[in-house]
Formats: C-alpha cells, structure tokens, sequence
C-alpha cells in the first residue's frame, strides 16, 4: 500500500503493534546470543584454565650424567647372567655419577639431598640400556635420566611469571639446577611416557596410558554389550511388542532408568555382578558391564526414537510388496533408523568413557602400576585417573591431573564429532 | 469425520422431516450389480470395524477378472478401509477387526490357511503419497523378486527390473540411471516407479489408493494410460477423488457412502443415469 492512500482502520492497527512485535523479535533473539556466549565463555574459561594448568605435562625434565658402567660397581662378572644382572646396584651407578659431577658434595645430608636431584627411575632405566647393549660394560656414556619431580616443577616454574616454585627443594638443591643449567645438562624433553607409563607413586613417572588402555578395555565391553542389546530391545518394543499395560510399564521404566545416579548402577554391579556372580573386581569385565548397564536406557532411549522417526510410508510399501515384518525392519526400518541409533551409541558411550562414580564401587579405583594386558586385568579408566590424581598431594600432580583431563576432553571430543560426521554421511532423505 | 457420527446426523436430520434431500435418504441394499460370474475377488457381508466404531457395514462386492472398478465417494466412506481389507493392510492397524467372507479366487483372505505374505505377493498395492525406497531405481524394482525368490540368476533380474519398468513407463526415462537414487525422481516418475515396483512381482491383482491426488495433471495423465494397459494383465481396484479420472479409466464404479456399499453400475451408467439419489447428489457435486 502507497504511503498516499489512506490506510484503514485495520492496517492502521496492525502497523502499531508491528513495531511492538519487532521489538520482542528483536529481544528475543538477543536472549539466545547472550545464553550462547555464556556457555560459549564457561567453555573458554575451562579450557583455558585446564590446558594452562595441564601443559607443562607434556614435557618433563631430564638430568643428562655421565655413566660409567663400572663392572665393580655393578658388582658384574659376566654380563650374560641374567641374574646378575638382576641383582646389580644400578642405584650405586646413578650416586657414583652424581657424585663424581658435583664432587665438591659432602656430608650424609648433602649427599641424600644429591641423590634426590633424579628420579628413582634412573636405575631401573640403566638396568634397561645395559640390558639391550651389554658392550657398554667397562665402558661411560653420557646418558639423559628423569629428574625427580620436586626438581621438575621446580626447573618448570623458573621462567614463570609468578616466580619460581620452591616447594620442596633445598637451596643446594637450587644452585645444583642452576649450575645444570649453566653446563647445558638439564633440559625439558617430550614426555612421551606420561603416554604409556602406568599410574605411579612418583609424579615424574606417572601416566595415563594404563588408564587409557583401561578405559578402551572396558568401553570394547560396554558396546559389545549394550549397542546389540539396546538396539534389540528398541526394535521389538518398537515394531513387535503389542501395546499394553506391560510395554507401558517397561518404558516407564527404562525412563526412570535413564535418570537413576550413576553410583545406584555401581552398587548394583557391586551386589549381583560381583557378589553374586564372582566377577573379578577392578577389572575391564567388571566395569564394562556395569556401564553397559547404565548406557542401556540412553540407546534404547535414541534407538527407539530413531526407529520412530522412519516414516510410516517405508514400511508400507515394504509390506504392500509383501516383505515379512522381520523383512520390513531389516531391510528398510534399521537402514534409516541406523544414522540415530549410532548417534545415540556414540553419545551413550562418551557419557561411559566419562563415568567415574559406579566405577568406585567395583574396585576400578585401586592404584595400578601395570598396563591392563586384557579384559581380566585389574585396570583404571580415565575418570577414576583424574580423580586420583586430583586427590593426590605431591604439586606436580595438579599438572598431571590437568594433562589427563585434557587427554580426556580430546577423546570426548573426538567420538561426538565422530558421531556428527556418522549421522550427516549415513543420513537418506526421503 | 467417523463414519458413526456422520450416521447419527443423518438419523438425527430423517427424524426432522426436511425435504427429502439426497443426504437423508436410508442406505438399503446396494443397487446396480455388485455381483458377477467368476469373480477374482468376493466380498459377503463385509464389515470392518475400528475399535468400537464399524467403518464397513455388511458390503456384497465382486471384482471380475481383468476389471478395473473405480471406488469413489466422500472422505470417511470408507473406500479405502474396504481396499485395505484385501491385502489386510489393516493388519498393521491396532484395533482393526474385519469380519464377512473374503475370497480371492477360491482362497479365503481371511482364513487360517492363508499367509500373509502369500497374499500381498498376489494383490500389489500402490500407495497415495510416492514411496519409494530409499534406494536406488533398480533396487526399488529388484526388491520384490529378490525377497520372494523370483528371480535365479542376475540376467533374470535384470530382465524383470526392465520390463517392469517398461510396462509402468518409466524405462525410456530410468535406463541411463538405474542406479540413481528413486527419491530423485520427480513425484510422477515415482508413482510409476511404485507401479513398476509393485507389478515386478507378478501380482494378480493391484490395488490404487488415490494413486494421482499428490500428482499434476500431466503426470496424472500418463498414469491413467498406465492402468488402461495394465488393465489387460491384472485386476485392479482404483480409490479416486476425481470422478473424471473414475470416468476416464474405470469400467464399473463403486459408490460408497458413510461405510455402505449405494451403487455399484458400469461407469458410464453411473456418471449419466445413477440409479440411487445419493449417488447422483455426489455426482453432480452437490456433497461431497
């Protein structure tokens, strides 16, 4: 309408509460924003925090020695003799060489607080290397062994804004650092066995890939028992089950379910799993099937509506061409429920892998050195990792603990992205 | 609107005395000739009922061989429930129950003897809306003779993927791009892609639920010539909204009113001098 016409009564109307109405758009669309970049800076500030805290652990101090591998030391006649070998003072080896670089050390007290400049990991790294080169018997090399952690987050924190972190060290400990710095001989390398090294009472050796072995043990677990489990029994409350009083009362109980805490399922897993059927504790086994349990309700849950959502016309025609029911949902129902039902899998799992509290009820929480070899041995997750890491005192654990979530927060990330890129390449239209 | 409630106006409006429009008058028994020799299907006293609301009220119906019979009427008359009871579509609906006799040739649909599969293999259907598998053209043609064993070797399946699409017309159009997506198609190749899908099997008998109202006219067109051809190798029963298209490919018509069986007539005696009022207040549009 030209502005030169006389409006009507009505349109006159309406264009007074259009404005109104853009206003409220307008308002509306700002509360989204604002709720957006809230989360957006919750998100920020936790990565920020977490990788701040948590990178310094991805690279740990070494201390480089120079090692005489002193036959009379070692207390070594021949070197083929495995038990010698076993039994030699590869501990004296690592004094001697402090020893001989800072020669101007005496005094019991001094010589302790020497020998603590590296970590108790040295020796066994020396029995290794001696092992897998017995030439260097008789012979010295320059050899780059752990520091000890109180020396790490020490040598760490120099540079930092904040000053450097005392902790623990000793003044002579300090001027030791600082006259390996000055001599080039200690220096902060890629600390690749925080990758594979198991949980450990000495920071400086402790990492997470026990846990992530742990946690892949027990996830192989948790899918293998859930996702076919979850998936059978969406199809037949689905398409098969009659609807009656029983299949409502089913589904109002996977609902309720869905929303009962985590530790209700632990001590579940404790009672009947354990208790009853003699399931080993703190083992892969274990844990996966409590979290098979628990991750049941959310795939049955998404499965369902995914098989829901396939329209009603597929399986008609599918039916009209004289397909079987099993026909109908085989062929046609599952390839398209397929995209959701993994989608629900996959996020069903990434809510196991984060899991931390029914795992404490079945033992998964115990201190393990060793890298799980298979589904019977006791094992850790990640989770329960972090949480133990958090609990523990020594400083350079709060790196190791932020390190860990970080590892974490990748693999999470990575798996729901992994679930997006499923759902967008298997999606058909219709 | 339920085929009961409609019933209870129309009882309610006979006690009010009105002129006696169409609407009021009193379904007796079905007029014209319902009954044939040798009929491909019979239907006695077929009522189909959902829940506690009857939707299908005792029809005597047959279907001769090689006849295409269009079924027309108002929304909820109940053509469609009464097409679905041939092939038991209705099995699928919760609370659906068919009662009357219901024979397909000598075998009873509704006996015990009867498999299911069996039947829809020998009474094909084709659906309102388009739907074809979210598969490829040649797969939406192969499926039925792969699930029914028809087909022994890969030649043989080809052979009957292409002539189904022949005889639904489609070929000329699909042959470069069999293995393309059939939800690419346009609507009306895809409701010949249904056809040709649904007669891939070899059925003797191809129910049409409104097979054009999601289609244009041209397309709807090309479909009408369709069943015409069709009409030489199966029996078909044809549920329509449009009395022209009735018109243009039935050779007798059904009329169906608030769940009774009114008129069945050759189509051309139907659309020129019906017999019943009703029938003749639908035809000439004053209901409807």
């Amino acid at each position: 309408m030209s502005k030169s016409s006389k409006p009507n009564a009505t349109t006159e109307r309406i264009r007074q509460t259009l404005a109104k109405r853009y206003r409220a758009e307008k308002r509306f669309r700002l509360y989204g924003v604002v709720a957006i970049l809230f989360g957006l800076l919750c998100v920020a500030t936790l990565f920020v925090d977490i990788i701040g805290k948590g990178h310094g652990a991805f690279r740990q101090t070494y201390i480089q020695l120079s090692v005489d591998y002193d036959a009379d030391i070692l207390g070594i006649s021949d070197i083929n003799d495995a038990q010698q070998l076993a039994l030699a003072d590869f501990s004296g080896l690592v004094k001697k060489s402090l020893r001989t670089r800072f020669s101007d050390v005496s005094g019991r007290k001094d010589k302790r607080q020497l020998y603590r400049l590296v970590s108790n990991s040295a020796e066994y790294d020396l029995t290794d290397r001696l092992k897998t080169a017995p030439a260097l018997l008789g012979q010295s090399e320059k050899r780059w062994v752990l520091a000890d952690d109180d020396i790490d987050t020490y040598f760490k924190s120099l540079n930092s804004s904040d000053g450097a972190f005392v902790g623990r060290t000793s003044e002579k400990q300090q001027q030791w650092v600082q006259s390996l710095i000055d001599a080039g001989q200690i220096e902060l390398r890629f600390n690749s066995q925080f990758f594979s090294n198991g949980d450990s009472r000495e920071p400086e050796q402790a990492g997470i890939g026990g846990a992530i072995v742990g946690s892949l043990f027990t996830l192989f677990i948790t899918l293998a028992l859930s996702f076919p489990i979850g998936v059978a029994a969406a199809v037949y409350l689905e398409e098969f089950a009659p609807k009656n009083r029983w299949t409502d009362f089913i589904e109002v109980n996977i609902n309720n379910l869905a929303a009962v805490p985590s530790i209700i399922f632990g001590l579940l897993g404790l009672a009947i799993f354990i208790n009853f059927f003699h399931v080993p504790r703190s083992v892969p086994v274990i844990g996966g099937l409590v979290l098979a349990v628990m991750t049941l309700p959310t795939i049955i849950i998404s499965s369902r509506a995914a098989i829901k959502a396939v329209p009603p016309s597929i399986r008609e025609a599918g039916i009209g061409i004289g397909a079987s029911p099993v026909q109908v949902v085989l062929h046609h129902v599952l390839p398209l429920a397929l995209p959701g039902m993994l989608t629900g899998t996959i996020i069903g799992m990434a809510q196991a892998l984060g899991e931390t509290a029914p795992l404490l009820m079945i033992g998964m929480v115990a201190f393990i050195v060793d890298v799980p070899g298979g589904f019977t041995d006791p094992a850790t997750v990640l989770p329960v990792q972090i949480f133990l890491w958090a609990d523990s005192p020594e400083r350079a654990f709060v790196e190791k603990t932020s390190a860990a979530i970080m590892v974490l927060l990748a693999f999470l990330i990575t798996m729901n992205t992994f679930a997006v890129i499923l759902r967008k390449r298997l999606e058909r239209r219709w | 609107m339920s085929a009961l409630t409609m019933n209870l106006t129309a009882t309610a409006s006979e006690e009010n005395s009105f002129d006696s429009a169409p609407e009021q008058t009193v379904v007796e028994d079905t007029v014209g000739f319902p009954l044939v020799d040798d009929p491909k299907i019979r239907a006695r006293n077929a009522s189909v009922f959902y829940g506690d609301k009857q939707a299908i009220f005792n029809i005597d119906l047959d279907i001769g061989k090689h006849e295409v019979i269009a079924m027309i009427g108002p929304s909820g008359c109940g053509k469609s429930t009464f097409l679905r009871t041939i092939n038991r579509m209705n099995d699928t609906v919760d609370g659906c129950r068919v009662s009357g006799e219901f024979l397909l040739e000598e075998d009873n649909i509704y006996g015990s003897k009867m498999d299911v599969v069996e039947l829809r293999a020998r009474v094909g259907m084709v659906f309102q809306k388009p739907n074809p598998f979210p598969k490829s053209i040649f797969d939406n043609v192969a499926y039925g003779p792969k699930i029914h064993g028809l087909a022994g070797s890969r030649v043989e399946l080809d052979e009957i993927v292409e002539n189904s699409l022949k005889r639904a017309g489609l070929w000329a159009e699909v042959k470069d791009r069999l293995q393309q997506p059939g939800t690419g198609l346009s609507g009306g190749q895809q409701q010949r892609l249904c056809i040709a899908r649904a007669i891939s099997i070899s059925p003797e008998v191809i129910l049409m639920d409104e097979p054009c109202s999601a289609l244009d006219p041209i397309a709807t067109a090309r479909i009408e010539e369709l069943i015409a051809e069709l009409a030489e190798n199966y029996t078909i029963v044809i549920v329509t909204h449009s009395m022209q298209q009735a018109a243009r490919v039935s050779h007798r018509t059904a009329y169906f009113h608030l769940g009774k069986l009114v008129e069945v007539n050759e189509t051309e005696k139907v659309f020129t001098t019906p017999e019943h009022k009703l029938t003749e207040a639908y035809i000439t549009g004053r209901f409807g």
